[in-house]
Formats: C-alpha cells, structure tokens, sequence
C-alpha cells in the first residue's frame, strides 16, 4: 500500500499533534498507580518514566500482574494516574482522545452489529463524515482480508477475523497512537504468529505510534523497535532496549541470531524477577 | 418415498402417541370406577361441553384475553422508564426501589379485594391487578439488563469519548433487550394468573369468573374446559412473547 493511497483515505485532521516532530507521541514522568487505599493499598504500577517517539512501536513484556495494563489504561486516559504526570503529544492527557486507537484482548465486537457497523462504531461515536468513514472502512476490511464478511455477524467469524475486524475498528478514525493490549492472547499459536506478522506489516505501512502489551517475548521482539521488561508488581521498568531487526518482518526474522539474543535477554531477567 | 424413516416418525410420534393413551387411560379409568363427573370428568364429556358452551367460552375467553394483554402492555410502558431511572439515578433509586420491593412483596390475591373496593368490578380493577403482578418482573430484569454491560465494551465505547445517552443508545439498550424478554415471558404468564385472581374476587364475566361459577354449580367438566382454555391462552401468549423475541434479538451473545 503506498503512503498515497493512505492519505487518501486519511479522515483525521492532517495535523495530529502526536507527528510534531523532537516532541514524544507519550510522555510519561513519575507516573504511579495504586488501588484502593489505607492499609488495603495496591501499588499496581511504577512510580516510572518513559518516552515513546513518535512512530514508533514499543513492546511492553513483564509477569503477569506487573501492571502492564494498568499501563496502557492510564495512556488511553481510561484511568487517571496515583501520581504523576502523563503528556500526549506534547500535551497533558486528558481523558481519552480520538487519537488513540485500543486493540482489546478479547475483540469485543458487538454481537448484535454486522462487521462493517462494528468497524463503524467510531465514526458513529464521533461523528466523522460518514461517506468518508465507510470507504476508509471498507479500505480496512479489505486490507485485513475480511471484505466478503462486512455483512456477517461476528459469531460467524473465526477468531483471528474477529480480531482483524478489532484491529479495522482501533483504525478507523486514524489514531496517531495505536494501543495494544494482548491483542492476540486470545487467539490459537498459528493465528497468533500469522496475525501478528499482518500487524506489523500494517503498522510499517501505516507509520503510526504503536504499544504493544504483551506477555509472549517472541512476540514483543518480533513486533517491536523498542523492547521494555517490566518487573512485578508494583511495575517497574527493569530493561529498556532498542530492537535492531531489519524489517520487513518475517517469520525468518525469528531464526536470525539477534532475535535470539534479545529473546534471550528479555527471558531472563523475566526469570529472575524472584531476586528482585 | 421408498425407504421412509421409520426411526424418524417413530421419535416425532412418540410424544403424540404417550398423551393419547394417558387420554385413554383417564376416559377408561374415569369409566372403569365409575367416577362422578363433578368430581373427575372424562375427557370426552369436556370435549362436548365445550362444544356445547362454545360460544360463552370464547367470550369469557376474550374478555380474560383483553384483561391480560392490556395489563401486560400498561405494565411494560410502566417499567420501562421506571427501569431507567432506577438503573441511573441514584437518589430515585433509593426512593423508588423499596417502593417497588414492598409493592412486589405484597401478595397481589391479597391487594385484589382492595383495589376492586377502589375501583369497582369494571375491567380496569382487574387491568391494574394484572400490572401489578407484571411490572416487577420487567422491571427487575430490564435494570439488571442495563447493568450487564460487559466492562470491555464500556472501555471501548469510553474510550471514543462517548456520551452517556450514546453509551445507552447504542450499548445498554441492545444488552438489556435479551434481558427484557426474559423479563417477559415470566410477566406475561404471571399477567393470566392475575386476570383470574382479579376475575375470582369480583367479576360477572371472564374465565376466572366461568370457572368459580362452573364449580359452584358441578358443572365440572365446564370448569374444566376454561381451564384447558386458559392454559392455551396462557401458551399461546408465551410463544407469542418469544416470537417477538427471536424477531428482535437475532444475534447470539
């Protein structure tokens, strides 16, 4: 797909702040997260810092329960931080915006909606020109190989076409920022690495910010540009690593010795957290 | 055909085939020991007296019929906006729900001489009796709808900034209709019984009423054949209810 034909279809407003260049897509300074509180206090998350450039896509691994999600809640603006200061763009995070696209676990498509109104649910929300927003959303399923199921209901679909139809949906809009969150936990080992191979050869195509939350490191190294290990709870960031595959991706990148190491790297300070 | 499905008939036929012979089995029972027939009638004495009193069953029938439609239609506009506002005010709620709690505890055979005392032995007595036993099931349901809203659609839909009217317009109310049918189908089958109950303490018509003065006077098999009625009534308006339902909710969760 050339860069042309996306921004034909682009229906955002052309100036996102997230694209100004020197200026991080997320900032994030001293940003903690507890629940509950007294004695019953949780400290979910941090306190940490962390910078995310503009295009680029960063994979977030760490145990389960680090608060990773919390993470990723907390830069979607779904929940306001302990402590801390969060910037979007440039500018301080209020509440969830447009900008940011959310791949769900689970794909949560609305059962009672065909595919094509389900990938149209935020044009709907938002009221973006809707003439505009159906091509771009046929553009999508197109792209994601679902164009003959538009009209399907999602139960008809298999797993990994639900969440493509996910993945039309966070699209839609066109979201500077995409946010990932175990977008294929769900999904059955060969969907996964096939889905995820689509994923990243979409996210080249379309330059947007992208985390990704995950717990597989195979994964998280394949995808990403950036590698962050998180530690258990509350969540720290214990490893922050460029990844210098070459890309386009391919399943033959998981055979190359730097995958390996960087796999390697991550499994074991992943294993090692008891010492912490 | 050449080859029928002999294993195929003989499973549809089954069902058909046991009521039969318990028919069979009550004519000759009723028969063989000489039962009286204002205590046990035979089938077939209540298949002849229905069609003897044709006519005054299927006016009582439709009078009873008319009670429990106009109730159940009252009761539902009553509890939808009652629903919302319970589900999403929360001082309403507190008001609003012991009210309705009490009400619902209230056994309605106990209300209907009272509200017949109010309101005289029209049809509207037993209209609002009927709405009375309907309302709390809707209600209880349609509320518990509302709030059956799985977490990750909420996330999603908050995540687009949406409204609380979009949230509900195009969220709740899709996950609350499965919800109001099951409310429903348990009112509508309430809504016949309080149209006989309201027919049993005051009425000069309707099946409730057949059946209290068939009994009154042995005329058992009379008595019988309203009920047989009712009970038709009653699973006609069910299936009825759940036509409209599949018509609706086409969608498997």
């Amino acid at each position: 797909m050339t860069s042309e034909a996306l921004s034909g279809r682009n229906i955002a407003s052309a100036a996102a702040p997230g694209s100004r260049r020197g200026v991080p897509a997320i900032e994030l300074a001293g940003v903690a997260k507890s629940f509950g509180s007294g004695a019953e206090e949780v400290k979910a998350l941090g306190p940490l810092d962390l910078a995310i450039e503009a295009g680029s896509f960063v994979a977030v691994i760490g145990p389960s329960g680090c608060g990773k999600s919390t993470l990723l809640r907390l830069i979607a603006g779904l929940d306001t931080p302990t402590a801390g200061t969060l910037r979007r763009g440039g500018a301080a995070l209020d509440g969830p915006s447009r900008e940011v696209g959310i791949v769900f676990q689970d794909h949560v498509l609305f059962p009672w909606a065909s595919v094509l109104d389900n990938v149209m649910l935020p044009a709907d929300v938002l009221s973006l020109p809707k003439q505009a927003a159906l091509e771009r959303a046929r553009w999508l399923l197109k792209l994601t190989g679902l164009e003959d199921f538009a009209g399907h209901r999602p139960h008809m679909l298999s797993g990994g076409m639900k969440q493509r139809a996910a993945f039309c949906r966070a699209l839609l809009a066109d979201p500077q920022i995409l946010l990932l969150d175990e977008p294929f936990a769900a999904l059955d080992a060969l969907t996964r690495e096939e889905l995820s191979l689509e994923l990243s050869r979409l996210w080249q195509d379309l330059g947007r910010t992208a985390l990704l939350i995950t717990h597989a490191i195979d994964e998280a190294v394949l995808l990403g540009d950036r590698l962050i290990v998180m530690s258990g709870r509350p969540g720290r960031i214990r490893l922050d690593l460029p990844i210098d595959l070459p890309r386009p991706r391919d399943v033959n990148t998981e055979k190359q010795p730097r995958f390996l190491e960087i796999k390697q790297t991550a499994r074991a300070l992943l294993f090692d957290r008891e010492k912490d | 055909m050449a080859a029928p499905d002999l294993g195929g008939i003989a499973a549809r036929a089954t069902t058909p085939v046991i009521y039969l012979v318990l028919l069979a089995v009550w004519e000759g029972g009723a028969r063989l020991f000489k039962i009286p027939g204002w205590i046990l009638p035979t089938p077939s004495a209540i298949v002849l007296t229905a069609s003897e009193w044709a006519p005054d069953l299927v006016y009582n029938g439709y009078i009873t019929l008319g009670e429990t439609l106009l109730g159940f239609l009252l009761a539902l506009v009553i509890s939808l906006p009652l629903a919302v506002i319970v589900a999403f005010t929360v001082t309403l709620r507190r008001v609003v729900y012991p009210i309705l709690l009490g009400l619902q505890s209230v056994p309605k055979v106990a209300l209907a001489p009272l509200v017949i005392l109010w309101l005289g032995i029209g049809s509207w007595p037993k209209i609002i009796i009927v709405v009375l036993v309907c309302f709390f099931p809707i209600l209880v349901n349609v509320v518990a709808g509302f709030e059956a809203v799985p977490k990750a659609m909420l996330d999603l839909m908050h995540s687009l900034r949406a409204s609380e009217p979009a949230i509900f317009r195009r969220l709740r109310i899709p996950i609350a209709l499965p919800h109001l049918f099951t409310g429903c189908k348990i009112a509508i089958t309430f809504a016949v019984i309080g149209a006989v109950i309201s027919e049993f303490v005051a009425a000069q018509e309707g099946l409730g009423y057949l059946i209290l003065i068939s009994t009154a006077q042995s005329r058992t098999p009379l008595a019988f054949a309203a009920i047989i009625l009712l009970t038709f009534i009653s699973i006609v308006l069910f299936y009825a209810v759940e036509f409209v339902e599949k018509r609706c909710v086409t969608w498997t969760p």
